[in-house]
């Protein structure tokens, strides 16, 4: 382990020891405070069966997270809320990391026929109702080195008021402290041939990460109709990249000590740029008895597409899923997916969804185990290129429970921004036990 | 689906898309309303008009007016409950005696006029903890569901339809555990027999309106004093007797509302079985609508 990755996991042992030694166990009433402790660890394992493609990689990687929930109500029913995070992993330093999913203290009461809740803290907040991606979801940074299905997200510090009522809800946040996107390191698999080194960050404005950032979102229930109209204004959450030619080799000359794991090879790097851009987002659904229809679009303007040029762009899922309840008389529920992902840049696009059909399949077998598994398949209707995806969940205990993942990714173009993770199809295990 | 008690669900672990689906599912099958409720159910679906279901006047149906007439009766004994809020713990049994529990808590306001609303927390297995499940019932429509997922903090709007899955693997349905609206059902009543601890009984069949239902009738066991219910047989679509619910420890709260503290659902098919135990009924408790939002149900805990 480099000394990078012990600083953090000191700093992550700091906080668990924290939280542990409160003088209060788990799940109990001290004086007037309801306090409860609970969380997760969970040892993982990824295999690459094929051919690593640059220096570093190897094809296993294990490790294991911890993350542990701290919860304090008291009786006017302010709530504090801390969830720290923090994963190892053997093979890649940049993917062991901490973070800090939650700490924010939460008021609320009522207004007028509604209610208005206040969070101040680092929270976290999802928008969307599509499966394929996340794409209207924007408050969060994605915490890619997680998994490269860019939907684990990473804390953000954040004023956020919401305001409900009978005509619907308004949510307005205020950011500032913009995250760093995630990315592997020399030695990780799913990275390109060029490393992203965090720590050349560019950022468009002139306050750096401290740009405040601001978002809103109205939504609402009509019926059979649940929807809702966002708006962002702030520090992009994807960069754009920059590629610079000297900057990996001083980085070497100060890590020497570390036999291995360095993050900044030698030769090129890539740095992030984060832009100011502006989104406005729009999610619908419709739930009409099996059937839910589906809806997320945006506009983006302010951020640079594949070649580096600032392109205003529109991008669109559209899809739904149906279930058929109590297959075949058994207690087992199968639902079938299908989303068509669309972004209006076509071939300078910087991500997977260009122009693309999702389709999945959903067994649940409702069973003791809560026993459930997922295939998919994200078809280029351009190219030729399919991504695979296998999930699979099931309790074993009622404190023990296994997750099985599997990628695959075939038939990739040469001129295809992800050529380099063409060999990076992997499996992966984890065992999780629930405190 | 009408109704109000219900849930489901899991704790799901990060953007696994799976297992959030998982989740759905099981929270589907948990929803609302639980059979013991015809005590309370009659309060969550809440009084609807009774008088829509004509009443047969000739004596040829006798039987059919006096079956619905119990049904009403017991309704509108349950109505103006106003609000609880109760701990309910399921312990799974399989054929060998495996044991295997959950643990959900339950919140149920009752609306004027329209179907209550229902939020269930998962607490137990704890992968599924801090899962919930809000449901706003209806009296003439399905009913609006939102599940939550505390590891993406996503709030999912779900189907209704769901009937006849498993409640979180127990051998109680989702049907089972909705409300039972009086308007769902046509009645019979069959005779006068004891049941319980040996008290005086009514026997009605009630069969089920929908098409979909999984059951073609049922018989329902209920005291004469207070039209408790005691004991529940399931006839599947083939006639063949199923399940059996059996209830107990029924204890009165606000000087008027029964509630039963144990129900027992036995599956004569599989030889599985749950025991479902109610715990700290609380009447009367601070929960407003901002407990059943789904801004609120960020929030629960």
């Amino acid at each position: 382990m480099t000394s990078r990755a012990l600083v953090r996991l000191l700093w992550f042992g700091v906080c668990l020891i924290g939280v542990a030694v409160h003088p209060v166990a788990s799940r109990g009433q001290a004086g007037n405070y309801y306090i409860d402790l609970s969380g997760r660890f969970a040892a993982e394992s990824r295999w690459f069966p094929q051919t690593a493609l640059f220096q570093g990689q190897g094809s296993h990687a294990s490790g294991f997270v911890v993350e542990p929930n701290l919860y304090l109500e008291d009786e006017a029913g302010r709530i504090l809320n801390v969830t720290p995070w923090f994963r190892y992993d053997s093979a890649d330093d940049r993917r062991t990391h901490f973070d800090l999913r939650e700490a924010y203290l939460l008021l609320s009461g009522a207004a007028g026929n509604g209610e208005w809740e206040l969070r101040l803290g680092v929270d976290r907040v999802f928008w969307g109702v599509v499966e394929s991606r996340h794409l209207v979801d924007i408050v969060n940074q994605i915490d890619l080195v997680e998994h490269p299905d860019e939907k684990t997200r990473m804390g953000q510090p954040m004023a956020y008021v919401t305001w409900s009522s009978d005509w619907g809800v308004v949510e307005l946040l205020g950011m500032s402290w913009h995250r760093k996107r995630t990315f592997p390191g020399s030695d990780g698999r799913l990275r390109a041939s060029v490393v992203v080194d965090n720590d050349l960050v560019e950022y468009e404005s002139s306050s750096g990460k401290w740009h405040p950032d601001f978002a809103a979102r109205y939504s609402h229930t009509l019926g059979l109709l649940d929807f809702g109209a966002s708006v962002f204004d702030g520090t992009a959450r994807e960069p754009s990249f920059g590629l610079c030619f000297d900057c990996g080799a001083p980085r070497v000359a100060s890590d020497l000590r570390g036999s291995s794991g360095s993050s900044g090879p030698p030769g090129p790097v890539l740095y992030p740029i984060y832009n100011l851009i502006r989104q406005f987002g729009l999610d619908a659904q419709w739930t009409t008895g099996s059937l839910l229809l589906k809806l997320e679009a945006i506009r983006r303007s302010g951020a640079r597409n594949l070649a580096g040029e600032e392109e205003t762009f529109n991008a669109f899922v559209l899809g739904g899923e149906y279930t058929f309840f109590s297959l075949w008389n058994t207690d087992a529920d199968l639902t079938l997916f299908a989303e068509w992902d669309r972004d209006g840049r076509g071939r300078r696009a910087t991500n997977f969804y260009e122009n693309d059909l999702f389709a999945a399949l959903r067994l649940m077998l409702n069973d003791v185990q809560g026993t459930e598994m997922t295939v998919s398949v994200l078809h280029d209707l351009d190219k030729r290129q399919r991504i695979y995806g296998l999930e699979l969940a099931r309790r074993l205990s009622d404190a023990f429970s296994l997750d099985l993942g599997a990628v695959a990714i075939t038939n990739i173009d040469r001129e295809d921004l992800y050529y380099d993770l063409r060999q990076d199809g992997f499996v992966q295990l984890g065992i999780n036990y629930h405190f | 689906m009408k109704t109000d008690q219900p849930m489901r669900p899991s704790r799901v672990r990060p953007a696994r898309r799976l297992r959030a689906a998982g989740f759905c599912l099981l929270a589907m099958f948990i929803l609302p309303g639980m059979p013991s409720q015809e005590a309370w159910a009659g309060g969550p679906g809440g009084p609807a008009d009774p008088a829509d279901q004509s009443d047969p006047g000739g004596p040829a149906d006798t039987s059919a007016a006096k079956g619905l007439q119990i049904a009403r009766d017991a309704r509108s004994q349950d109505e103006g409950f106003g609000n609880f809020s109760a701990g309910m713990t399921m312990v799974l049994r399989n054929k060998k005696g495996q044991e295997s529990v959950r643990e959900v808590g339950v919140k149920v306001l009752e609306a004027a006029d329209d179907g209550n609303k229902s939020l269930f927390v998962f607490d137990q297995p704890r992968d599924a903890r801090g899962t919930a499940l809000l449901i706003h019932g209806h009296k003439d429509r399905p009913d609006d569901q939102w599940l939550y997922l505390p590891a993406l903090k996503r709030v999912k709007r779900i189907s209704s339809s769901n009937r006849s899955g498993s409640f979180m693997g127990s051998e109680f349905t989702y049907e089972d555990m909705t409300v039972q609206e009086v308007e769902k059902y046509t009645y019979r009543y069959l005779r006068d027999e004891p049941c319980g601890d040996d008290l005086d009984c009514v026997v009605t069949e009630r069969i089920p309106v929908e098409k979909g239902s999984v059951y073609r009738r049922q018989l329902v066991w209920r005291d004469k004093s207070a039209l408790r219910v005691w004991k529940v047989e399931y006839y599947d679509r083939k006639d063949a007797h199923l399940k059996t619910l059996t209830l107990g420890e029924y204890r009165q709260y606000l000087d008027r509302y029964w509630r039963a503290g144990s129900m027992a659902m036995v599956n004569h098919l599989t030889g599985k079985s749950t025991d479902l135990v109610w715990t700290d009924y609380q009447f009367g408790t601070d929960i407003d609508d901002r407990d059943f939002t789904r801004t609120g149900l960020r929030r629960v805990r």
